[in-house]
């Protein structure tokens, strides 16, 4: 690692924002998309591998580097306009601290991403990491109107925009949410945000799996349309059996409502939570991933649940499961191997489940990506892609396995 | 176009699928939007997905450009074709193929018309939400292409959040599937990419969509104001008490009494300076809660009259002068420029009083009808393209109408795309690097700039981008 081009660095962003790991790893903390934009710069013409960091609290800080950019520096909140329910926040921003902000206004961010409260916002957008609340608000992208990237060849890029409806141009946002940081670093997130709800009410049902997921069923048919509907194992839950959690949010007469559709359509026996109830159940099932080394998603729709998590709890383990009944979907997290996850990944790609790694080791990382599998024509595309948005490869991002 | 080429296309198609005299071309010049028009080389209708593939795979060979085209309702001038450009018409592509009640989802060729498929998922107690005015005739294929909006995108987001997966034709023929029945992408959020791309990145030949349960109740309300000021107030205020109607929107006195003057009389109150339609939906009690609020906030923010729709009946009534008010508005004047362009919510009041100095001040005539809840505007200027003089000053308003929405954090399109007729504006909508990017994302799909070419971005204002560094 050449001295001069950190001097050099250090004269850009300041003596401060530079230094070194105790390994002797060097770190920026630029504080602006402007100093993002120079580090990246000089990684380039250096020819530096760049190692993207937030707080480490999801993604470890594992992959091998020359430089490692964190994003702790863009801890901004830019703007927050009520009136018009949009936010624009930097990346680095911590999730919990967002929703506080928030709440003083009267407004949330309608997700509930897993992992410590503390995760910043650019992690949850790069790796699109929903909670139980995609069910009623839809997935992480639809939380974006717009963002400021990085490219790795220190290009700043600005799609999408701070209204709520807006086809002006490519979407570019939709690639950078959850691309990996494979696509440029996310600096500054244009958010959508939602007025805090006037009623809330959390529901649990416990028993076997298949009595709850037929449950489920029938409460689709009902056309029950609660905010969230997740089918927990019994250790998310810290329950002796599966649980059934229901979220209603909305006016006083839409929850009354769909907590009276509940009751009818189903007979499992539903227990309400007190208000502290419910924060504390959702807080526990929420961060229940946060000490696993290994998060995977696979995109099943509801009917293919039952079958998924057997197929999960053959080939893994059935530890840690979330799952969307109402919507599909389904979260696991637990200690793998790269060879069982592959053939996992294999057999979900059978039955058009895509299976994608949230976070991983390195090592797992890097044997099998955060994606694999690829469907026909995909792959030239995202490779295309990445030579679009990192022309020399400096972010190193294992987006795809050896396998792909 | 080549003798041999046009020949080669009808043995794909059959003779009576290509369109090469001028009086059958004609039908195709121009989209919805009457200020672009541009004559096709030719035109090929292939009558399933094997001979459009074909179809491409032979441009692709010859090396010919392509524009691919719906019903032709686009409001953007994005599928005209020019030049030696073939038009590859999409509407014999007609076939729901699958319907799944139980995960929701239909999927569909790209020549379904979107209002075709909500019939289809009725029986299911499904509908497919982005209800675009022209529903009734546009395809979902275009609706794709330039990730179209409509009323009740205010609650049930537009077509991208119910777009699944693509099957997708690149414009060498080859093929790319992208997505999976859950949403869940294979990779990067491709789909999400190609929404919107404006027929730029490809053609759609399976669309994968979300269809929604109907709502079991609705409650339409009708409201009239004193002024547009009046009447965004109320948007903002009912936005604000935590209320996201299905659907709000806003119509000037111009535009009611044009169509209170049509066959699609609505019973609008003509003498109000503003008319505000609010759907709410849900359970039977939580629908009549919310419009009882709704009712109650319009009235404090200076409603002089608030009219609930006692019967479908009704209902069907009062949105049907909506839907058709463009057309209701063609009927005063030769022409009509539907304009499109958003800006935030707690802008409207100013920005309508904007676009009505704006009006005056090149002498024009402006009828507002709009998505309030999203901020979405549509100021149409009615005018006759025989008189280039007015042709001149109505391009020149809508340039300051343009400019005026971006000067208050706004967006040049919020659902007809950008196409031939905002393509002037994008340099003032992005810098050079964003442009730049967004052509070398083109690229990665179409390196050859075949598929509709000459639209969306201003190849003059990019920042060029080196590709290819790495190989």
């Amino acid at each position: 690692m050449s001295s001069a081009v950190l001097d050099r660095l250090r004269a850009l962003l300041g003596g401060a924002a530079v230094s070194r790991d105790p390994d002797g790893l060097p770190r920026a903390v630029p504080d602006s998309v402007d100093a993002v934009a120079a580090t990246l710069g000089v990684a380039e013409e250096a020819g530096w591998r760049v190692r993207v960091e937030g707080h480490g609290s999801w993604l470890p800080a594992d992959a091998p580097a020359d430089f490692a950019l964190t994003t702790r520096g863009l801890d901004r909140i830019l703007a927050v306009h009520p009136a018009d329910l949009v936010a624009t926040v930097e990346a680095g921003v911590a999730v919990d601290a967002l929703q506080r902000r928030l709440a003083a206004d009267g407004m949330w961010l309608a997700l509930d991403p897993p992992g410590r409260p503390d995760r910043t916002i650019g992690s949850v957008l790069a790796t699109a990491t929903a909670g139980a609340l995609r069910a009623g608000f839809g997935p992480v992208r639809d939380h974006v109107l717009g963002c400021t990237a990085v490219t790795g060849d220190g290009r700043v890029v600005r799609p999408g925009g701070t209204v709520v409806k807006n086809v002006a141009g490519y979407d570019l946002t939709r690639l950078q949410v959850g691309g990996f940081g494979a696509f440029g670093v996310l600096t500054t997130l244009h958010l959508r945000l939602r007025t805090r709800p006037h009623a809330e009410a959390t529901l649990l049902a416990r028993g076997p799996r298949d009595h709850l997921t037929s449950a489920a069923r029938d409460l689709i048919e009902a056309h029950a349309q609660p905010a969230a509907l997740e089918l927990l194992s019994p250790a998310v839950a810290a329950d002796s059996d599966w649980v059934l959690a229901a979220r209603l949010v909305g006016s006083d007469a839409s929850v009354d409502a769909e907590r009276a559709l509940l009751l009818a359509v189903t007979d499992l026996g539903w227990a309400e939570l007190d208000k502290d109830g419910a924060h504390a159940f959702w807080h526990l099932a929420t961060h229940a991933a946060s000490g696993a080394a290994v998060t995977l998603r696979l995109g099943v729709l509801a009917p293919g649940l039952d079958e998924m998590i057997d197929l999960v709890g053959q080939h893994l383990d059935e530890g840690l499961v979330w799952a969307g009944a109402l919507q599909g979907g389904l979260r696991w997290a637990g200690e793998a191997s790269p060879d069982r996850l592959r053939t996992l990944r294999g057999l979900a790609a059978a039955r058009e489940v895509p299976l994608t790694v949230e976070r991983a080791p390195w090592a797992v990382r890097q044997a099998i990506g955060h994606f694999g599998a690829y469907r026909e024509g995909v792959g030239p595309l995202v490779a295309q892609l990445r030579e679009v948005f990192d022309p020399s490869g400096r972010l190193v991002v294992a987006i795809d396995g050896a396998d792909a | 176009m080549s003798e041999a080429l046009r020949a080669e296309l009808a043995r794909i198609v059959g003779p009576r699928w290509v369109r090469s005299r001028p009086a059958e071309l004609a039908a195709y010049e121009a989209d919805g939007l009457p200020t672009h028009a541009s004559r096709p080389a030719l035109a090929v209708l292939p009558g399933d997905r094997r001979e459009l593939t074909d179809v491409i795979r032979l441009l692709h060979l010859a090396a010919v450009p392509f524009v691919a085209r719906g019903a032709g309702t686009g409001l953007s001038g994005g599928a005209l074709a020019g030049g030696d450009a073939v038009l590859v018409i999409l509407t014999r592509l007609n076939h729901i193929l699958r319907l799944d009640p139980a995960s929701r989802r239909a999927v569909v060729e790209p020549g379904v018309v979107n209002a075709r498929l909500s019939e289809a998922a009725l029986p299911h107690g499904l509908y497919y939400a982005p209800d675009p005015s022209s529903q009734t005739a546009c395809t979902l294929g275009g609706n794709v292409a330039e990730n179209a909006g409509g009323p009740h995108c205010l609650k049930y987001g537009v077509t991208t959040n119910h777009v699944v997966a693509l099957d997708i034709l690149l414009p060498d023929g080859r093929m790319a599937r992208l997505g999976s029945p859950s949403g869940e992408p294979w990779g990067p959020d491709l789909v999400g990419l190609f929404v919107g791309s404006e027929g730029m990145f490809g053609i759609a030949l399976q669309i994968t969509l979300r269809l929604e349960p109907l709502p079991p109740a609705v409650r339409t309300l009708l409201a009239a104001f004193p002024t547009l000021r009046a009447a965004s107030e109320a948007v903002s205020g009912i936005i604000a008490a935590g209320i996201v109607p299905a659907a709000m929107e806003m119509m000037d006195q111009a535009c009611v009494r044009a169509v209170e003057a049509s066959i699609y009389a609505a019973g609008y109150p003509v003498d109000a300076a503003a008319v505000l339609l609010v759907e709410v939906d849900g359970s039977p009690p939580a629908a009549a809660a919310e419009a009882a609020a709704v009712e109650t906030l319009l009235l404090r923010h200076g409603a002089t009259e608030v009219r609930q729709a006692e019967s479908p009946a009704e209902r069907a009534r009062l949105w049907q002068g909506r839907k058709k008010a463009f057309g209701a508005m063609g009927r005063i004047a030769p022409d009509l420029a539907v304009q499109d362009a958003v800006v935030p919510r707690s802008a409207l009041p100013d920005i309508l009083d904007q676009v009505a100095a704006i009006a005056t001040r090149h002498g024009l005539t402006v009828a507002n009808v709009f998505h309030a809840g999203d901020g979405n505007l549509h100021p149409n200027i009615s005018f006759d393209s025989r008189d280039p003089a007015l042709v001149a000053r109505v391009h020149a308003a809508n340039r300051d109408i343009m400019h005026a929405c971006l000067a208050v954090g706004g967006s040049i399109t919020g659902e007809h795309g950008v196409g031939s007729d905002k393509i002037e504006y994008m340099p003032d909508a992005f810098d050079a690097e964003t442009l730049g990017a967004m052509r070398a994302v083109r690229t990665a799909f179409d390196p050859s700039g075949r598929a509709n070419p000459g639209k969306v971005i201003p190849l003059h204002a990019c920042r060029e981008w080196h590709r290819g560094a790495r190989t």
